[in-house]
């Protein structure tokens, strides 16, 4: 899996929507296997047109806590877009998450279809899912 | 008589845009038709020049728009051939029309342990209000299993009623699976059982000539905006006796008779159920669609989507890694697929960008998903105003994305 900054260096060379989305349907390949375990409805992300599951895993306490997700769909091109979102959130502190504006940050992946709040590919869900549990963490 | 499709083309304004640049190929009819000039203008004309509100006024603007809205009511009237116009009730819309009936009959008529047949590939539209009957009522609901085609054995159908069955429920025409229901045996036989059968006709109705009467059924729910109308506009059909018996939907003004501070009398059907202003702009609408896709040909229509409907069932038979849902010989050219190692979305997201609008998801038909062990399909649906050359450009997209998740 590349970084966030990986990545938005390559889209930055992706020219037409064919390239884009082959990579981010390799992107989402690229993605470690979800846990079988977590695939229930408790980790179901509600406002998805397709099926995405989404997991966190909070390690540390206090300032050096730290946030790990794992996520899978069985849509290709969704499966790319969670693992353009786990390149940008993963492995963060749960205030730098909450302080990641997640539409500024994508800007310049182009990725402004996928954004739009009634999409039903559920993008926004999956950043507001991501987002609240972030945000709870910090208000704990 | 057969229809000139270049001709019919030039009357969608629509039609002649592009998407990312490509030539748009619309197969999404099924969801939601396009509109004709015609209709367009008819609008517009309401609009411009006549309109006011219907029925109540005596000044020349509410005659004039009374007049038009009650010509589109007869002319839903003829296009369905119900015997009268008071027998077409104009709703908001299919899932209006169908909420009505389970209402009206939920009032009085279906009580605590009363079963209402529906099939397994019904919409959601028919299915939720009568969970609603169920959930208010205690009503029970049973199941009508079809085949993977969507076809029904009329045995089976039989052996679910019983003198508790006060209603069946079903769609005249799968919107998945495109094939119709055999309305006018099932109509026969929920009457020889003493139950009322209800149509949900919002595919049906765009594909072939309708005829309530041959049918011989107590409700036919129809859309506008399937059928080349506006949205916010549908119409409940319903047999004249069978109407008069109906307590109303909605109340407000226009379905009255007499009010007073303690009592209320009901005006007689259709006004009964048209509780407010209608969309009177919208009713309109659909008349002006009515007539314009009567004008063409109701058979000439079908024959040029017959003929679509083979050209691209035989195209897509050829891709090895397409799978159809439904083959049965008589279906409209309403065509649900899956393609090999993709998710339906990426089959629509890929096309999509190819200018090919097709609809991927539920299809708003959960339980036949279930039936049908998936949880999404693609669904490329045709109207009159398809081409060949649309069927090509699926076919030719459907490799590009193939390729491209491969």
């Amino acid at each position: 899996m590349p970084a966030f900054e990986d990545i938005k260096n390559d889209f930055a060379f992706l020219e037409d929507w064919e390239d884009r989305y082959k990579y981010l349907i390799d992107l989402g390949r690229s993605l470690e296997p979800y846990p079988e375990e977590l695939r229930n409805d408790a980790h179901k992300v509600r406002g998805c047109a397709s099926q995405v599951w989404l997991a966190t895993e909070k390690t540390g306490d206090g300032d050096d806590s730290v946030i790990t997700l794992k996520g899978d769909s069985d849509a290709h091109i969704v499966k790319g877009l969670i693992a353009v979102l786990i390149a940008l959130y993963s492995g963060r502190s749960p205030q730098a998450i909450a302080d990641t504006d997640a539409e500024a940050a994508l800007a310049p992946l182009d990725l402004s279809d996928h954004l739009t709040p009634q999409r039903s590919n559920g993008l926004a869900s999956m950043v507001r899912a991501i987002r609240a549990i972030a945000e709870e963490s910090v208000n704990a | 008589m057969s229809i000139d499709v270049s001709a019919i083309r030039e009357e969608f304004p629509i039609l002649a845009r592009e998407i990312y640049g490509k030539p748009l190929v619309y197969l999404d009819s099924a969801a939601s038709a396009q509109k004709p000039q015609a209709v367009i203008e008819a609008m517009t004309h309401a609009m411009e020049y006549s309109y006011a509100n219907v029925h109540r006024g005596l000044h020349l603007l509410s005659n004039e728009a009374t007049t038009a809205f009650e010509d589109a009511r007869a002319t839903v009237a003829t296009f369905l051939n119900a015997a009268s116009p008071d027998e077409i009730v104009f709703t908001s819309g299919g899932t209006d029309a169908i909420n009505l009936v389970s209402y009206a009959l939920g009032v009085d008529e279906i009580r605590e342990g009363d079963e209402i047949i529906l099939s397994l590939m019904e919409h959601h539209s028919n299915i939720v209000p009568w969970h609603l009957l169920r959930e208010r009522k205690g009503a029970v609901l049973k199941w009508l299993d079809v085949t993977d085609d969507g076809e029904i054995d009329l045995d089976v159908y039989r052996s679910l009623f019983t003198p508790r069955t006060k209603l069946v429920a079903i769609s005249h025409m799968s919107n998945v699976l495109g094939a119709p229901t055999p309305a006018k045996a099932l109509t026969q036989i929920a009457h020889e059982y003493g139950a009322k059968i209800l149509f949900d006709g919002c595919q049906a109705a765009v594909h072939g000539k309708i005829d309530v009467r041959d049918i011989g059924c107590d409700f036919y729910a129809v859309t506008g905006h399937k059928l080349y109308g506006p949205t916010g506009i549908g119409v409940l059909y319903g047999r004249m006796d069978v109407l008069k018996t109906l307590p109303p939907y909605r109340g407000g003004g226009e379905m009255i008779d007499t009010v007073t501070t303690d009592t209320v009398t009901y005006n007689d059907p259709p006004h009964r159920f048209e509780a407010g202003t209608p969309p009177i702009v919208e009713a309109i609408g659909l008349g002006a669609a009515l007539l314009w896709l009567s004008a063409k040909g109701i058979d000439a229509v079908a024959a040029h989507e017959t003929a679509l409907r083979t050209h691209a069932t035989e195209e897509l038979r050829k891709l090895n890694f397409v799978r159809i849902y439904g083959q049965s010989a008589e279906k409209a050219p309403i065509i649900a697929f899956a393609v090999d190692g993709a998710h339906p979305h990426d089959v629509s997201a890929i096309l999509d960008r190819q200018g090919v609008a097709l609809r991927a998801g539920h299809h708003c038909a959960q339980p036949l998903m279930k039936r049908l062990g998936v949880t999404a399909t693609a669904r490329a649906s045709l109207a009159l105003y398809n081409t060949h050359d649309d069927v090509e450009a699926l076919i030719k997209a459907l490799h590009k994305t193939h390729e491209m998740l491969s």
